[in-house]
């Protein structure tokens, strides 16, 4: 199995740095295969969704009502789309009027999550960066937002300037970073020495 | 006849991948005689491994969370990254009472993680042990992923929970979850608003490349220290090269 994976990730790899017309070809047909294997990946995974919470229904465990609500909502979806098709106007409102406004409200609870969370970073480990983490962030949020009988000369200068040149400068850092893992663990895994598929 | 059209950003890319792959290739074969390699201190990773230990120890479970990066997107690498975790842990913690367990936001990651734990009971010829339950994938979009994810984080038996992956700002919510049961919650990701987010909530955030170093850290794994060290010197060899960029454009010779 390595041996495929291995000289699967090879040809697709040197096909995108060297624009062979045949090593293209090849490339695009494994891409192509894999497009179709991650189709099928995603109806078996919801499968195994559905089959974990009804395991949970049928054993009555801790939770098991919400168990219930999300298998009774994947059938009615599954019937509902399936029927009137994608981008019907049915289809549309559940999400527009269902999915939307949920994620909205989990967007809206984290706020609350993070503005606690930033207040606990102070006890949680008091140093320095939290310091000056908490600092940006609050030069950040009052130079971007406009508070009534709220004004401080320059802050919305200098909280441009904080988002424009020092986060900018450590987050290309970062990015440097993760780009160089990234590479790091891809070639790991093209060289067979990390096998996330088994074997 | 084979007609091949070279890019020349085809080629700095190629000269890039290959540079890097022989230097790991020198590390990894010319430093296997010397002694061992001192790593800097990362605590998140020495909290860990005590938290895995005693996981094992005193009957607990530990919660790895994978995020929603499918691997064929370059977000995937820090899914990549906590597989590895996810099979150094399953080495570890697979026999005990408790085995390990994944939480997934995207099917591919999910069958990979199924697929590392599979593996790990195959080596211990325990296969039978293995559960695929143990590897979940609890939703499908990023919000209800963290849906599904928060009341398996804060399971009663789960003492740690890891979360390297790729996350959005609903990181937040899975944390929180965790962090209301007193867990260890050790976080990091390529995203950089959920970096900001673990650097807030998690016990011990993983910053930037940190969390792609796992494997140096944990496994001990030869291939893992050449690796790190490899990337240790592409960074310097960037580094020095911004600033000589940066001296070129100053003196007017770019």
């Amino acid at each position: 199995m390595a041996v495929i994976a291995v000289a699967a990730g090879l040809v697709v790899l040197i096909g995108y740095f060297l624009p062979m017309p045949l090593l293209g070809e090849v490339r695009a047909l494994f891409l192509h295969w894999a497009m179709i294997l991650f189709a099928i990946a995603l109806i078996v995974g919801v499968i195994n969704l559905a089959r974990v919470h009804w395991l949970k229904v049928a054993r009555r465990q801790p939770g098991y009502i919400n168990s219930l609500a999300l298998i009774l909502a994947l059938l009615f979806l599954v019937v509902v789309v399936g029927y009137f098709g994608p981008i019907s106007p049915v289809s549309i409102w559940i999400f527009n009027y269902i999915q939307v406004p949920l994620e909205s409200s989990l967007m809206a609870l984290l706020v609350v999550v993070l503005a606690l969370g930033g207040a606990r970073l102070f006890g949680r480990h008091l140093s320095l960066f939290s310091v000056i983490f908490i600092f940006s962030a609050l030069i950040t949020l009052l130079g971007s937002v406009s508070i009534i009988g709220f004004s401080v000369p320059g802050l919305d200068e200098f909280a441009a300037w904080l988002s424009r040149v020092p986060a900018t400068a450590g987050a290309r850092g970062i990015l440097l970073g993760v780009a160089l893992g990234a590479v790091a663990t891809g070639l790991r895994i093209l060289t067979g020495s990390d096998r996330p598929y088994g074997g | 006849m084979i007609q091949m059209n070279v890019s020349s950003p085809g080629l700095i890319g190629m000269g890039f991948v290959l540079l890097f792959l022989i230097l790991m290739l020198y590390f990894w074969v010319f430093r296997k005689d010397k002694t061992t390699v001192v790593l800097r201190e990362i605590t998140a990773y020495q909290k860990l491994i005590r938290s895995i230990h005693l996981a094992v120890e005193e009957g607990h479970r530990v919660q790895i969370t994978l995020g929603h990066g499918g691997i064929s997107e370059m977000r995937g690498s820090s899914a990549l990254a906590g597989l590895v975790l996810l099979r150094r842990v399953s080495d570890v913690a697979s026999l005990s009472d408790y085995p390990p367990i994944t939480t997934s936001g995207e099917a591919t990651t999910a069958f990979l993680s199924q697929e590392t734990m599979h593996s790990a009971y195959e080596t211990m010829e325990a296969e039978r042990q293995y559960d695929p339950e143990s590897g979940l994938l609890t939703g499908l979009t990023p919000f209800s992923y963290a849906a599904g994810t928060m009341p398996i984080v804060g399971g009663d038996r789960i003492t740690t929970n890891v979360l390297l992956g790729h996350f959005g700002n609903e990181v937040g919510l899975i944390m929180d979850a965790a962090e209301r049961k007193g867990s260890l919650i050790v976080a990091g990701s390529e995203d950089l608003p959920a970096q900001a987010i673990t650097y807030a909530l998690a016990n011990e955030p993983l910053i930037g490349e940190e969390l792609y170093v796992c494997g140096a850290y944990i496994q001990e794994n030869r291939v893992h220290t050449a690796s790190l060290l490899t990337q240790d010197l592409v960074r310097w060899l960037l580094i020095l090269t911004i600033i000589g960029g940066v001296i070129l454009k100053l003196a007017g010779v770019l």
